[in-house]
């Protein structure tokens, strides 16, 4: 793996924002995450690789509960986001998803103007106290997502207008707009072409010092140039999980080293 | 047998492209054959359609003009307040015959004014010209309003519906001989009559007012209590369907757990959209008017036995346009902190609003036309007054538009089948404003998205 270009990078001693202990999940008979425990630390990017129904986006959707959603999920284990268990029956998963914001693969803008997509999530939480301070909040959150100046002059427009990149930055926003702690991103970049995928991944290298970021790839490209910590799961087992660099360049596990060069997947 | 088949070993055909192999030419005959059969399908449809609505409206379009005598009539005193006080407790005692008379002997005056000749009729028959609607009309005119005694109003009353009938030219000289209403003398004199101005066809607005008439007077006959019965029908039938409709389908489609339980739910509700429509109206017989004892050929039993047939209908459009909500929204408003609840009616709902829109007006529109269950819970009956204003109106007894077509279509008087015809002109323009509404409601739907 010459081509792939892995930055030297610091990791530092950040303290674990999700601890992940003894995760399964299984659907209905099928046992699609066995025993997984990973540490999410805050201010770093983790990316999730390995093959297609690996467990992955299963394991990323436990995070912030939307697995809640498929009746025939169900999910053993503990899952602690700042020392409290997520999946505890005391835990509204609606706070929790205002806590842990999400975008999705495929961008999914509200069918709404591109004002109201990022306001609605400070609206429904009760963030904002008047307009000033929403509109205020809607700027911020597109420019963080470096949407501010290509749409700041049709706020109005219908979100579906936009194109396939700026959709999913608008995304990107709208799921900062709660101030989330943790940003679960899942395979943001996959229905995205290579211009639109080069800014996403700038992108999140930036809202890296404001979120612990989690991000499922395809590409291990894409791993490797914007995460600092990579986990590699295969067929529903976590193999390796450690530092981006150690995992590409020296895998312990044979398994990820094949994944890696090309052999399974 | 074909080349193809004869030569299996090459088969790919010729080599050039420039021909279309034989199995190619066989391929698009069948495309072009099968094309042929739709248009040709699409033809027949039309051309019944067509059919259908020129019968409709070349019977029924006459219906809405009627023939009319207009002559001046004095409203003596004399006869019809005969103590002379202008009470109208006294006025009451004189019946329409009394008007009737005074309309016949104001009629034979204009005529002898005028120097139409009589000959060959009697004063009976003259008089006979004159629908027997009118005296009573008349009388309701005059209680009314006590000031118009001993007044000269020229006055426009119905013809009979003979008279009518020959200006529409169902009656004729011919089926006159043979018909014991009407003579090939009185004939004549309607001939003079219109040549001197005074029997005319107009514009007949009664016909959407007035209640229905009995079998003798067929040209007043009118659809007035029908349509205020559709009316408070299809208006209790919204406010009893749409409600229960949307929160039915909302629930299943979004709160329900998938089990054993809504699973029977589900068959049940396709089944009872299959279940004929007299069916239901055997069940609210029994439970609406025997059971829970609302009066009978009212428009509340009506609509509700109308909402058990519309509800399925509804709860099925509703539930597929929520369906068509692609999940990736739902994913959207819960992965930002949205409930369930907000999810469903911030995101959902408003997108499956064209579908719902038109799922239920659709449904509206069939229990709009439907007949069979109204029968059953006496809507057919007579009725000859107006309900009154809601809410003690939807107590009251009507009848309906299709339930007017139906008893005016077994009614022996032709008069009544061009009745019948323009009842269901009117019963269409219903259905087209309602599915006009429908393409309206959903272009402002779906432009805000």
């Amino acid at each position: 793996m010459k081509d792939i270009h892995i930055e030297e990078r610091v990791v530092s001693n950040h303290k674990p924002k999700i601890t992940a202990r003894g995760v399964q999940v299984h659907y209905g008979t099928n046992h699609a995450l066995k025993d997984v425990d990973v540490d999410i630390l805050s201010g770093t990017v983790t990316a999730f690789i390995g093959p297609s129904g690996c467990g992955k986006s299963t394991f990323l959707r436990c995070l912030n509960r939307m697995n809640d959603t498929v009746a025939a999920a169900k999910v053993s284990g503990e899952i602690l986001l700042d020392g409290e268990n997520i999946y505890d029956p005391r835990v509204d998963p609606v706070q929790l998803r205002a806590k842990v914001g999400m975008v999705f693969q495929k961008p999914n803008p509200f069918p709404k103007s591109i004002y109201d997509n990022v306001a609605y999530g400070p609206k429904i939480h009760g963030l904002t106290r008047n307009k000033a301070e929403l509109d205020e909040i809607v700027e911020s959150c597109l420019r963080k997502a470096a949407l501010w100046n290509e749409v700041k002059d049709r706020l109005a427009a219908p979100g579906t207008g936009l194109s396939g990149g700026q959709q999913q930055r608008l995304c990107i926003a709208r799921a900062i707009a709660t101030s989330p702690e943790v940003l679960l991103m899942d395979e943001p970049c996959s229905a995205l072409d290579p211009i639109a995928t080069a800014q996403v991944e700038e992108l999140i290298d930036e809202l890296r010092s404001q979120f612990s970021v989690v991000i499922v790839t395809h590409s291990m490209q894409q791993a490797a140039r914007v995460s600092q910590r990579t986990a590699f799961f295969h067929l529903g087992n976590l193999v390796e999980f450690g530092e981006t660099g150690q995992i590409f360049t020296n895998p312990k596990d044979p398994r990820t080293e094949s994944y890696i060069t090309g052999r399974i997947g | 047998m074909t080349d193809a088949a004869i030569h299996p070993a090459t088969p790919h055909g010729p080599k050039t492209l420039l021909a279309p192999d034989v199995a190619m030419k066989r391929r698009n005959a069948s495309e072009k054959r099968f094309r042929l059969y739709g248009i040709a399908a699409i033809a027949v449809s039309m051309s019944v359609l067509a059919f259908m609505l020129w019968t409709i409206f070349s019977d029924g379009i006459s219906s809405f003009f009627q023939a009319k005598l207009t002559f001046p009539v004095t409203l003596s005193s004399e006869v019809l307040d005969p103590k002379g006080n202008g009470l109208r407790e006294e006025m009451t005692k004189v019946t329409t015959i009394g008007y009737g008379k005074i309309l016949a002997a104001a009629f034979a005056a204009e005529l002898q004014a005028k120097g139409i000749s009589t000959e060959g009729v009697s004063d009976k028959e003259i008089s006979e010209l004159i629908s027997k609607d009118a005296p009573g009309v008349l009388r309701a005119r005059v209680l009314a309003d006590t000031s118009l005694l001993d007044q000269t109003l020229e006055l426009s009353v119905l013809a009979a519906g003979r008279i009518d009938g020959y200006l529409k030219g169902r009656v004729t000289k011919e089926t006159a001989i043979r018909d014991s209403n009407i003579s090939p003398a009185q004939l004549d004199l309607a001939d003079r009559l219109v040549e001197a101005g005074i029997l005319k066809s107009s514009f007949n607005s009664r016909f959407l007012t007035s209640p229905d008439a009995s079998d003798q007077r067929p040209e007043a006959a009118g659809l007035g209590v029908a349509l205020i019965g559709t009316a408070y029908m299809m208006f209790l039938v919204m406010i009893i369907c749409v409600p229960i409709g949307v929160a039915t389908s909302i629930y299943l489609e979004e709160f329900a757990p998938k089990n054993r339980w809504t699973d029977l739910i589900e068959v049940n509700i396709s089944n009872l959209a299959a279940v004929p429509s007299i069916v239901f109206g055997i069940l609210g017989l029994a439970i609406f008017i025997n059971f829970a004892g609302f009066p009978q050929s009212s428009s509340v039993v009506g609509a509700l036995v109308l909402s058990l047939m519309t509800l399925p209908t509804i709860i099925i459009a509703t539930r597929s346009a929520i369906r068509a909500v692609p999940p990736s929204i739902r994913d959207a408003a819960l992965g930002v902190g949205a409930s369930k609840m907000q999810t469903v009616f911030h995101h959902v709902l408003p997108l499956a609003m064209p579908g719902i829109l038109t799922g239920t007006i659709l449904g509206l529109a069939s229990a709009l036309g439907e007949t069979a269950p109204l029968l059953l819970i006496g809507m057919v009956a007579f009725v000859d007054n107006y309900p009154s204003a809601p809410v003690e109106g939807f107590l009251d007894p009507a009848t309906a538009l299709p339930v007017q077509v139906y008893s005016w279509a077994s009614r022996s008087d032709p008069a009544f089948i061009e009745r019948s015809s323009g009842a269901i002109i009117v019963l269409l323009a219903f259905l087209v404003i309602m599915n006009v509404t429908a393409i309206i409601l959903r272009r402002k739907f779906e432009r805000r998205w």
